[in-house]
Parts: structure tokens; C-alpha cells; sequence
């Protein structure tokens, strides 16, 4: 804190324009060598926006080898490399990093602090990205190729069976942990430390509740994944036998050490867009949140409750009857927390007075189709049943359903709501509402089919199929090349509000509520550096 | 656009199954009967969830002048909607529970067969019946590349099913020899892992014969997708007559290995065991795919000392996919594919290996 407040400024802490002569560095360096939370949000979101598309590209070329049956386009090895490396990049690549930068721009103008707590530590947390993915993504040049063993990275297939790729995967992982976890630290310390005067805990916007639980997970499993690999790199390179029966270990060991992390990384990747639609629908429906203090405690009960699920992803593998059974019912549980947010959503919006811009329609989007992905969540959950589902197409539909519409429309949603703070334009409405139906429709034909092909009997991971599966995932494929297609008329518009249109206002929604839209648009280069008062 | 819809609504086995199957057994139909009642609860809480939504956004929209209203909170209702899920949820686990408890139960089976997963086949063994045999994908390559028209079974179909008899309790003991494969046969409703180093156990009771078909469902390298699964089920004097039949081929089998072999009848019969057991790695003309998978063809190993190439093919080569064919392939099998791999694709290297030579390497081992 001692940096905010400077001798020479002493006197004029009643100042409330920004600092101008404070503004951003010019060039290059301003970027690289910036520890201010907006120009690193920005850096973030756009990283990951560029891992989304280099991702996606990596979807594409699976959707095109499915597109129909036989070998077309590549060879199963490519293939591999393919599902592998799209899990890897969007879910470390993609969806954890757009939500930081989420976190870097909208935490500290929601509790009213001046920046993130440790602005130093922020700048090397998001440079250590490019980094980790650079070497990840350069490991498919090597011979031999990229990870092939699916994002799971299952043992001995990753360990034993692996390219020789697999090192750099391994550190590339532990790069992006050092990343997250510092993230983690720096949000909670600046939610509990730099909250404004009068901003309890229980005032907190649900974004920022949202995140301060989203961090605590972080920095309790990403430290168990970075041990999880590092047991893999002693297995490969010195000799240990820690996922190997011939040594006297345990190839089901990676499964629980890797789904300890697994299961809370996927509410990792929920939480905070469940805290953005939490402002986002209430604005758009002109009415408070019903049951914050329910959704405070709901969240808190998912993240824990994310710990002792681990193994319903692994009822196959053999565990005992008492396992199955224990595993089976805790994640029954999940549902009741998780229905009480959809439940509290639906009645913000009844009565409300709901009009429905770009944020609002994938925040509806986001209730309704993340709903469809708890449903088979649930299903998949009734462990006589999983045997069924377990490693099929069922699974793929399931968690694409809470990822693209639960994570990716929540960050679309939080981005159209936050660019007119952020740029100090409005954005193109009608390009807006196009990018979503298009979204919409492409992502709904590309993953409601599979779940279809997977209740039929199609396994995922497979480059070729038998020919009753090959209408749907014709469908599957043209959804998937629309739905990709559209994502770039979203850099498009963003592009576009950048450089111009109308003028935002500082609260360009009337419903919309927060510190965040009582300073002006754009947001000045310094803001808060006199805390204000919540009443 | 127009051809597109064509090409998609003329596949001649166009298929729109959506559902799963209810399967040929007890047990399939009571998963079938699970999956059906979730996904209807599922169905009904979504109409109720959704249909407010929908409702709530025709009708309280502001361009019909709605004002909003300004409730925020309702004890009695956030208490009613957590217990209602809770006792639906309870009502969903107690026959879950009840079928769980009974695949559990694989005591007093009438046959064991153990199941061993490797890349990419299945072995089966009939424990204490002396039989045990591979199990390969039989759908031609020119099939999968698009050079032939693929048959209904494509991708679906083996060179040896499992036979198992119909009206029995059969148990399957599933292991794995290299990395973890997953044997899934939706129409039994059994998948299981199989684990290098661990057997799980599972099992089933078909009544009526018939094939059945599934796939490896655990990501286990290259060929993944291309393990199927084929369970013919037999009446039970049919699978009498077909188990005696199969081991009086292992006898003959064993016959084979004293018989005094030609070189040009072990590359024959090579040429036949390559392509199923070795062409999925080193590729069918020997050129491989390296660096993973060396090319055999002007090999070091292929064209070196022959002692040094049936050593290889025996134990495999740690810390890469070679894997061990000393346990996999009879001796007879063993001798012709390494003649076969070293006379071929221009190795005229002009020697054999004997499967006395291998009935050697294997009595030294023991």
C-alpha cells in the first residue's frame, strides 16, 4: 500500500481526477513490463482469446477426420495429438485465463481497491502463459509429436508409452500451475485485504465471492496436479515406479492424485461465470438477486462438496462396492447446491423487467444449457449407469454442454457486459445478438448429437467410427465448423468497439449495479486511489 | 448445401438411433431401466425449471410495461428447494444402489475367462479349459482409407470372437498387458478397466445366442478406436462342441512346432502374421513410422544376427511400445513372422528362425 500513497501526493488525496502524468508507459514495454490490473486483464483476455482459437482450430481438425467414417484427413497418431492438445489449451489455455483477466479487471473495480494487491507478482503470473504454451504447443513440431494421451494424460500410457514430448508437456504443466497459483494468491489477497470501507465481505459483488472461492481451490489442487506430474517425470526419467504395477506401484494412483485435481479444476472453471451471472441477470431484469446469501453458501457447498467426488470419474476402473457407492452418492449431492443457483437465477428474472441485449441472451443461454449439462451430470452420476456412459460420446456431450454454454458463454456474456467499461464504446448490438444466435445454434448442432452417439455405443477418443454413427456426427461437424466459423465475428466486434461507435456512458446499463459503473468509461488508467465509501 | 443434405439423408445405413440399448441381459435391462427413469425425472424437472423461464421471459418483459417487482428473498422457498432435490435425489440412489449391489456380485460363476487388454487386440483365455487365443480387428485397411465400400460390421468385427454359452454365469477376470483398455459390450452392460498390473472382475448371464459387439473404451494409443470387441453367444451344446474343437487345435498347434518347416512355408505363414500383429506399428511394407515406431525394412535388427531379432521379438524392448511376443505368439508363429520380416520388402537376408529355435529361447527361460 505504501506505493499508492506517495509524498507528493499527500495533500491531495480529496483529488478525484486520475493522474496524468501516471498514464501508460508508450511502446512495447508498457506491455511487458506493466503492473497495472487492467493493462494485465487485457493481456489476459486477449491471450486466451487466441488460445480459444488455436484450440478450436485443433476441434476443427477433429470434427473434419469425424466428419464421416474411414480414415480421411490424418492419421490416428495426429488424431491423438489433436483431442489431447485441444483439452490442454482450452482448459489451461482458454477458459482459466479469460477468467483471470476477468478477475484482474473486475475485482479490484468492484471491492473499490486500487489494484491488485501484488502488481509485480501479477505481471510474472501472466508472462509465465506465453511461456508454458509456446513450449506446449512447439512440442507438436518435435518427431515423434505432441502429447497423445488425451488431456487426462492417463498412466503408463503417458508415462511409459509416451512420446518423448511428454518432458516438456510436464514442465509446460508446471509452468501454468506456478501461473495459476500465484493468480489465486493475489485475488485473495486483494479481496480480503483491499476491500473499500464499508465493503464486507457479505456486500461483496458474486463475482467476487465466486472468485475468492475459485482461488481457494486453486491453490489447493494445483499443487496436486504439479505433484502428479512430477511423479510422472520421476517415473520417465529416474527410475520410480510410482504408476507402475512391474515396479510395485499403481497406474490407478495417477487416476485419484490426477481427478483430486481434476474435479475441482472443473468448478474452477464454472464458478466465476456463475459469479457474472449473477450481475449480469439481475441488471437485465431491473431487480436484486434472489437469495444472495444462498448463493454465497451454495457456492462455498459446491467447492466443497468438489473434493469428495473425485472418483465418480472413475467408476470403471474397479473401485469396491463401498467406494462406488460413497462416490455415487456425494455426487448426487452436487445437484442440490448447483439447483438452488438455477433456481435463485429463474427467480431473479420472474417479475423482473427483463429486456434482453447481447449479455443478457448468453446469461439466459447460460442458465438454460448449462441446466441440460447438470442433468446428464446427474445421470452420469447413477454409477450402474455410468457404466454405460463412461468414455463415451454421453461424456463428451456432458461436459462440452458445461464448458462451451457454462464457461464460454459466461466469459461472451461478461465480456459484451464490461466492453463498454473497458473500451468506452458501446459495441454493435446487432453484430452482438448475431454472434449469439449464431453461437447458439452451431453449438447446440455440434453437441447435442453426441449425446446420441454415445448413448448408440460410440466411444470418444476414436479417429473412425462404424457407419451407424455417421449421420450424427455429420451434424456434429457441421455445428462444430459454424460454431467456430462465428467466434471470429466476435473479434470482430471487439475489434470494431475498440476503435470506435457510441460513446459509453459510465453505467450504460440502467439495471446494472456496483462500484464498477460509478467511474467513468473507459476506465481511467488509475481508479480508486482514494477508496470509496459503501454505505 | 443441398448435396450435403442429400449425401446425409442417403447413407444406406442410416441409423438415428438416439437411446441406449436395452441389451440381451438381466442386467442391461435393469441399467436401461435406471438410465430411462433419471432421464425422466431430469425430462419433467427441466419442463417446470424451463417453463418458468420461458414464461417469465414472454410475459415480463418491459416492452409489455412491465415494472419490476423487488423481492429478493423467501426463506420458505429456498428451504422448500433444497429438500424437494434432496428426496428425489434419495428416491434416484435406492435402485441405483440395488443394481449396484448386484454387478458387484460375481460369486458362483459356472466358467472364468480372463480378458487381457493389449495394443490393440484382446486375449482371451478360458482358465482351465487350456484354450486361449487373440482376438484382431478383421476389417481391411483398404476399408478404413476409403478404397473399398465398408461393410455393415465396419470397425465392429474380429478374426476370433469370444465364445461364451448362453443360460451361464460367465465371469470375466479383465487385466491388461501394456496400458489401460476399457472392455465395453453396451448390449451386456459391461465395461470394465483393464489395468496393467490389477484384475477387476465383472460378469454377465446371456439367455438368448446372438453377437454382440464393442469397442476398447479407453484411450490406449494409436489404434484405439480400432480394438473391437465380439461376443457371440452359443447355445450351451454348441459351445461344448466349439470348446473341444478349440482344444484340439491347441494340440495340433503344439504338433506344429516338432514339424520339420521349409523357409518358404514360414514366410507364408508370416507373411499372414505380420500384417495382423505387426503392421500396426511397423506399417505394412516394413517402412514404420519413426521415430516411434522404427521401419523394419533395412532394419539393424531385421538384417543383423538372427539371435539378436528373435530376442527382440521375445522380450520386446523396455521403455518403448515394443511389447514382449514370446507370451503372445505360439512358438510356430513366433519363428515364421521374424523369417517372414527377414526376407521380405528386399531384407534378403536368406535364413530362418525355427520354432524349435523359439520352443529353445522358451525352455531356457523356465
Amino acid at each position: 500500500m505504501s506505493a499508492v500513497i506517495e509524498p507528493g501526493h499527500a495533500g491531495h488525496t480529496d483529488h478525484h481526477h486520475d493522474h496524468g502524468h501516471h498514464g501508460p508507459a508508450k511502446g512495447l514495454m508498457r506491455w511487458v513490463l506493466t503492473t497495472n490490473h487492467k493493462d494485465i486483464g487485457t493481456m489476459y483476455l486477449w491471450f486466451s482469446f487466441a488460445m480459444f482459437l488455436i484450440g478450436g482450430s485443433f476441434a476443427m481438425v477433429i470434427r473434419a477426420e469425424l466428419f464421416q467414417p474411414g480414415l480421411q484427413i490424418v492419421e490416428p497418431a495426429f488424431f491423438n495429438q489433436m483431442t489431447t492438445m485441444h483439452g490442454l489449451v482450452m482448459v489451461f489455455g482458454a477458459v482459466m485465463p479469460a477468467f483471470v483477466g476477468l478477475a484482474n479487471w473486475m475485482i479490484p473495480l468492484m471491492v473499490g481497491a486500487p489494484d491488485m494487491a501484488l502488481p509485480r507478482m501479477n505481471n510474472f503470473s501472466f508472462w509465465l502463459l506465453p511461456a508454458a504454451f509456446g513450449l506446449l504447443i512447439s512440442t507438436l513440431f518435435t518427431a515423434g509429436g505432441g502429447p497423445n494421451f488425451g488431456w487426462t494424460f492417463y498412466a503408463p500410457l503417458s508415462t511409459t508409452y509416451a512420446p518423448e514430448s511428454v518432458t516438456f508437456f510436464i514442465f509446460a504443466i508446471h509452468l501454468m500451475g506456478i501461473s495459476s497459483i500465484m493468480g489465486a494468491i493475489n485475488v485473495i489477497a486483494t479481496i480480503l485485504n483491499l476491500r473499500a470501507p464499508g465493503m464486507t465481505l457479505m456486500k461483496m459483488p458474486l463475482f467476487v465471492w465466486t472468485w475468492l472461492i475459485t482461488a481457494f481451490l486453486l491453490i489447493a489442487v494445483m499443487p496436486v496436479l504439479a505433484g502428479c506430474v512430477t511423479m510422472m517425470l520421476m517415473d520417465i526419467h529416474f527410475g520410480t515406479s510410482f504408476f507402475s504395477a512391474a515396479g510395485g506401484g499403481d497406474p490407478v494412483l495417477f487416476q485419484h492424485v490426477f481427478w483430486f485435481f481434476g474435479h475441482p479444476e472443473v468448478y474452477i472453471m464454472i464458478l466465476p461465470a456463475f459469479g457474472a451471472v449473477s450481475s449480469i441477470i439481475p441488471a437485465f431484469s431491473r431487480k436484486p438477486l434472489f437469495g444472495y446469501t444462498s448463493m454465497v453458501y451454495a457456492t462455498a457447498s459446491i467447492a466443497f462438496l468438489s473434493f469428495i467426488v473425485w472418483a465418480h470419474h472413475m467408476f470403471v476402473v474397479g473401485i469396491p462396492l463401498v467406494g462406488e457407492l460413497f462416490f455415487m452418492y456425494a455426487t448426487l449431492l452436487i445437484a442440490v447446491p448447483t439447483g438452488v443457483k438455477v433456481f435463485n437465477w429463474v427467480t431473479t428474472m420472474w417479475q423482473g423487467s427483463l429486456t434482453f441485449e447481447t449479455p443478457m441472451l448468453f446469461a439466459v443461454a447460460f442458465v438454460i444449457l448449462f441446466t441440460i449439462g447438470g442433468f446428464s451430470g446427474l445421470m452420469l452420476a447413477i454409477a450402474p449407469a455410468d457404466f454405460q456412459y463412461h468414455d463415451t460420446y454421453f461424456v463428451v456431450a456432458h461436459f462440452h454442454y458445461v464448458l462451451v454454454p457454462g464457461a464460454i458463454f459466461g466469459i461472451f456474456a461478461s465480456a459484451y457486459y464490461w466492453l463498454p467499461k473497458w473500451t468506452g464504446h458501446m459495441y454493435d448490438e446487432t453484430l452482438g445478438k448475431l454472434h449469439f444466435w449464431l453461437s447458439f445454434v452451431g453449438m447446440n448442432m455440434a453437441f447435442f448429437p453426441m449425446h446420441f452417439v454415445g448413448l448408440a455405443g460410440m466411444p470418444r477418443r476414436i479417429p473412425d467410427y462404424n457407419l451407424q454413427f455417421a449421420d450424427f456426427n455429420m451434424v456434429s461437424s457441421i455445428g462444430a465448423f459454424s460454431f467456430g466459423a462465428t467466434q471470429f465475428l466476435f473479434l470482430f466486434i471487439v475489434i470494431k468497439c475498440i476503435r470506435g461507435g457510441k460513446p459509453a456512458p459510465a453505467k450504460p446499463w440502467d439495471g446494472a449495479d456496483g462500484l464498477e459503473w460509478t467511474i467513468p468509461s473507459p476506465a481511467p488508467y488509475h481508479t480508486f486511489t482514494t477508496p470509496p465509501e459503501v454505505k | 448445401m443441398g448435396l450435403l443434405l442429400w449425401s446425409v439423408f442417403s447413407q444406406a445405413h442410416a441409423a438415428w438411433t438416439v437411446n441406449m440399448t436395452q441389451g440381451a441381459t438381466a442386467t442391461s435391462n435393469a441399467v436401461f431401466d435406471l438410465h430411462m427413469t433419471i432421464f425422466l425425472i431430469c425430462a419433467v424437472i427441466g419442463v417446470l425449471v424451463f417453463g418458468a423461464m420461458f414464461w417469465s421471459m414472454l410475459v415480463h418483459r418491459r416492452s409489455t410495461g412491465q415494472v419490476a417487482s423487488h423481492f429478493h428473498e423467501s426463506t420458505t422457498v429456498e428451504i422448500l428447494w433444497t429438500v424437494v432435490p434432496f428426496v428425489i435425489l434419495v428416491a434416484m440412489a435406492i435402485p441405483a444402489t440395488k443394481t449396484l449391489i448386484n454387478i458387484y456380485d460375481s460369486s458362483e460363476s459356472e466358467l472364468d475367462i480372463q480378458i487381457t487388454g493389449y495394443q490393440w487386440k484382446w486375449n482371451y483365455k478360458y482358465l482351465g479349459q487350456e484354450v486361449e487365443f487373440f482376438s484382431n480387428l478383421a476389417t481391411p485397411s483398404e476399408q478404413i482409407h476409403n478404397q473399398a465400400p465398408k461393410d455393415e460390421h465396419y470397425l465392429l468385427e474380429v478374426d476370433q470372437p469370444l465364445v461364451i454359452p448362453a443360460g451361464t454365469k460367465v465371469r470375466f477376470l479383465i487385466t491388461a498387458a501394456d496400458v489401460i483398455h476399457s472392455w465395453w459390450v453396451p448390449a451386456l452392460a459391461v465395461k470394465r478397466d483393464a489395468i496393467p498390473g490389477f484384475v477387476n472382475e465383472a460378469w454377465t448371464k446371456v439367455e438368448k445366442p446372438g453377437i454382440y459387439r464393442g469397442q476398447c473404451a479407453e484411450l490406449c494409443g494409436k489404434d484405439h478406436g480400432f480394438m473391437p470387441i465380439v461376443v457371440e453367444v452359443k447355445s450351451k451344446e454348441d459351445f461344448a462342441k466349439w470348446l473341444d474343437e478349440r482344444k484340439q487345435e491347441a494340440l495340433a498347434m503344439k504338433e506344429l512346432t516338432s514339424k520339420e518347416w521349409t523357409r518358404e512355408e514360414l514366410v507364408e505363414r508370416g507373411d499372414k502374421i505380420y500384417h495382423t500383429t505387426c503392421a500396426a506399428c511397423h506399417q505394412a511394407e516394413g517402412q514404420g513410422l519413426p521415430p516411434m515406431f522404427p521401419a523394419l525394412k533395412g532394419s539393424k535388427i531385421a538384417t543383423g544376427p538372427k539371435e539378436d531379432h528373435l530376442h527382440i521379438v521375445f522380450f520386446g524392448k523396455q521403455g518403448t511400445a515394443m511389447a514382449a511376443f514370446g507370451k503372445q505368439l505360439s512358438e510356430v508363429d513366433i519363428a515364421s513372422v521374424i523369417t517372414y520380416e527377414r526376407n521380405a520388402w528386399g531384407n534378403n537376408v536368406g535364413d530362418m528362425v525355427t520354432p524349435k529355435d523359439v520352443l529353445a529361447l522358451k525352455q531356457a527361460q523356465k
